[in-house]
């Protein structure tokens, strides 16, 4: 059977405008797209799904989420973890190997993928480690990860330290045409840190993490890609100074993209007052001033992609001392909300915002996907942009609910996620059945 | 008499004013029960206190069973090595299981900073920080207004230096924020490398070289330097921080007349203060350890007493 999605309004991220037409989709693959009246498609064999005043976006591709299985299942597993993401508008991850074990053999990532395809709901793209146990010493087998379905490596939050390792991993890398993702953090400048290192830690009494801890180790990467001619990919930059160093690098032609997380736009070091461990994350939320850096590298390109870094947390490593609390906050439920927020600052368009969830991180990636157009896998996500809801602990599809966000107004929302023509998720009954 | 409308006593930052002034005042009223023939008067006869102290403290708590039992609650303490915090048990759950004892008040001592803000809303017993982390020690700090206010007779508009570990320090933390707040001018000296990022924010003023930090000041609050900083690069070698950041008789020369000198205790001789500092006639050391009883004593009458008013939450 065929479905009809009439009436809704596509954002093309090619072409960057919108365009009011029906997609029919046949199968997994879009057949077409024509104005109304263009064609006739009267034929009782098709499902036509008026969207009329909605909004149709490429399904959203998250580049950076932890979903913690295998090793950490009472925190999320990646069933629970794609049903998150289906209900953000996500069709697609791409899970990093901070798993127990690490994601650092073929066995693991051929697991992921295994247990991705049970769940049946979105594409699930495994980051394997750079190296053993990302323990920094021992590259992994780049090719047989690769062969397994691995699309990128990086050790994220145990980044390289040694520089050698690190070049010959880019090297490496480019051969196997992996994408290299590094979490940008000098440990020994950072270790021991809870919070953004400013007034308000001084206030709190807690140990800071210094903006520089960040921006060494980025301008390290940016020296060994410009070095070695292989591209490398910044995870979740979180300061004015990260923003500077990438924006240089990209002048001068460095093979170098970068990501942020819609918690570096939305939310200050203030966040964390009252020891709030739902606002401690590594890297830290910021100061106002790196808002804007963030936003302004998001406005002109130096920024490419808005990835989550979502990282699912039980309440047993969260609801305790604010130095004992683990890092991190949920991300994928409140991703499209708060990067429209962008658009409605003007900050961004539309198309700009889509194509940073979609687009940008499937080319880092090598990746189908991120466009709606004949031919291409029916990958797609339904959006009302103005409707305005309070997100409520309850609603949250993770198996985790650590988020600052529960309880805020946000603005913008998924209605349904189809992938590969079928739809996968939905908020409202009458568009999951057929 | 104004009324304390407080739950908890977390830290300096959530009190006025004029809870700072009401505290004095009753730490002045209750000091004299302690120079008594027979110290204790029943005030808190049946209020029961717990001391749940999760890193070492000899002064803090002793001074705090002290008050207790001279108001006549009985007390009950709790270390981290003898609790079932060792055995896995959360900081939460062992709170709760202690509430579900009933005590009117738990004093605790915790290394993270902002643990016994975690306690407050989950549990119904009034929290006393006596110390979390690098945050607060509002205890000692409310001591040691008491005490400059007792020597030199009152706060508003005097100098005060306080020398040291800034970052690591509580102490610091809680008399920074009080002595502002009672109108004092604080200046923070010692080493850049315990200095704070941004520590302006609070309002001070920073003068590195502690023998510059001296001149002109009513008050100089010396800080107790921890032995292990040493280790984490923060500075060479003792003997180089008592040479330059220390203050000795060399320095003593400069102190303004009529000057004190303060320490929290316990005072590392020959490294933040030489001996002959600490016995000298500016050092007021052991007035503030007296001083600890008495105002430990008011903050537990005020916050169970009978002043603070039933259905007020915080």
């Amino acid at each position: 059977m065929k479905i009809l999605l009439t009436n809704g309004n596509i954002v093309n991220t090619e072409k960057s405008f919108i365009e009011k037409k029906d997609i029919l989709i046949n199968g997994a693959v879009i057949e077409k797209i024509f104005s109304k009246g263009e064609d006739d498609c009267n034929n009782d064999d098709i499902r036509i799904i008026d969207v009329e005043g909605k909004v149709i976006i490429p399904g959203l591709i998250d580049m950076h989420v932890h979903l913690r299985e295998p090793g950490e299942e009472y925190k999320e597993t990646i069933e629970t973890g794609c049903r998150a993401g289906a209900s953000g508008g996500f069709t697609a991850v791409a899970c990093m190997p901070n798993t127990e074990p690490a994601n650092d053999n073929s066995s693991i990532t051929e697991f992921i993928i295994s247990q991705a395809c049970k769940a049946g709901l979105i594409k699930v793209y495994p980051i394997a480690s750079i190296t053993v146990g990302r323990e920094g010493h021992n590259l992994t087998e780049f090719g047989e990860l690769k062969k397994s379905g691995a699309v990128g490596i990086s050790d994220d939050g145990s980044p390289v330290k040694n520089s050698e390792i690190m070049r010959r991993a880019l090297e490496y890398a480019k051969y196997h045409n992996l994408a290299v993702i590094s979490h940008c953090e000098d440990t020994d400048l950072s270790k021991g840190g809870h919070m953004h290192e400013g007034d308000i830690s001084a206030r709190m009494g807690v140990k800071g993490i210094p903006s520089a801890s960040e921006e060494i180790a980025i301008k390290r990467e940016i020296s060994l890609a410009e070095f070695t001619g292989c591209p490398v990919h910044i995870a979740h930059v979180s300061t004015a100074g990260s923003v500077d160093a990438i924006r240089q690098a990209k002048e001068k032609g460095i093979p170098v993209t970068a990501e942020t997380a819609p918690h570096y736009f939305t939310l200050d070091h203030s966040a964390v007052k009252g020891y709030d461990t739902n606002a401690k994350m590594n890297p830290p939320l910021r100061t106002a001033s790196d808002i804007d850096a963030i936003k302004k590298g998001i406005a002109d390109g130096t920024i490419d992609v808005i990835a989550t870094d979502h990282a699912p947390h039980h309440t047993l490593v969260k609801e305790v001392e604010f130095d004992h609390a683990a890092f991190g906050i949920i991300g994928l439920e409140t991703a499209l909300p708060l990067t429209l927020n962008l658009v409605r600052e003007g900050i961004i368009t539309l198309y700009d915002a889509v194509k940073k969830l979609s687009l940008n991180p499937a080319k880092i990636l090598g990746v189908e996907g991120g466009v709606i157009k004949a031919g291409a896998k029916a990958d797609l996500a339904v959006i009302d942009p103005e409707e305005e809801y309070i997100f409520r602990k309850e609603d949250i599809q993770s198996k985790s609910r650590n988020s600052p966000f529960i309880n805020k107004t946000l603005k913008g929302r998924n209605i349904f996620t189809m992938v590969e023509g079928k739809i996968v998720w939905s908020r409202d009954s009458k568009y999951s059945c057929c | 008499m104004s009324i304390f409308n407080h739950k908890d006593l977390l830290g300096i930052e959530q009190l006025s004013v004029d809870d700072i002034n009401l505290i004095l005042q009753t730490a002045e009223s209750l000091k004299e029960i302690s120079q008594r023939d027979i110290k204790k008067v029943p005030t808190l006869r049946g209020k029961t206190i717990v001391h749940f102290f999760h890193e070492p403290s000899t002064r803090t708590k002793t001074s705090f069973e002290i008050a207790a039992k001279r108001l006549s609650a009985d007390t009950v303490s709790l270390s981290s090595s003898g609790s079932s915090m060792v055995k896995g048990e959360t900081l939460i759950d062992t709170a709760k299981n202690i509430q579900a004892m009933n005590p009117d008040i738990i004093v605790l001592r915790h290394s993270s900073s902002g643990a016994p803000h975690l306690l407050s809303d989950k549990i119904p017993a009034s929290i006393i920080n006596a110390g979390d982390g690098a945050n607060e020690h509002p205890s000692q700090a409310l001591l040691d207004m008491f005490t400059i206010k007792e020597k030199k007779g009152k706060i508003e508009g005097l100098k005060v230096a306080i020398i040291g570990d800034i970052e690591h320090s509580r102490v610091a933390r809680s008399n920074m924020i009080g002595l502002k707040k009672m109108g004092a001018e604080v200046t923070l000296s010692g080493p850049p490398t315990m200095m704070p990022h941004n520590v302006e924010s609070f309002g001070v003023n920073v003068v590195n070289n502690p023998s510059e930090a001296i001149l002109d000041k009513d008050v100089i609050m010396v800080l107790r330097i921890q032995l292990e900083r040493q280790s984490k690069t923060l500075f060479p070698s003792l003997r180089e921080y008592s040479n330059f950041f220390g203050i000795n008789e060399k320095t003593l020369h400069k102190i303004k007349e009529g000057a004190i000198i303060m320490h929290p205790g316990p005072v590392n001789r020959g490294v933040e203060l030489s001996s002959q500092v600490v016995d000298s006639p500016y050092s007021v050391i052991l007035d503030q350890v007296s001083n600890g009883v008495a105002v430990r004593m008011a903050l537990l009458y005020l916050l169970i007493g009978g002043t603070r008013s039933e259905d007020i939450v915080n």
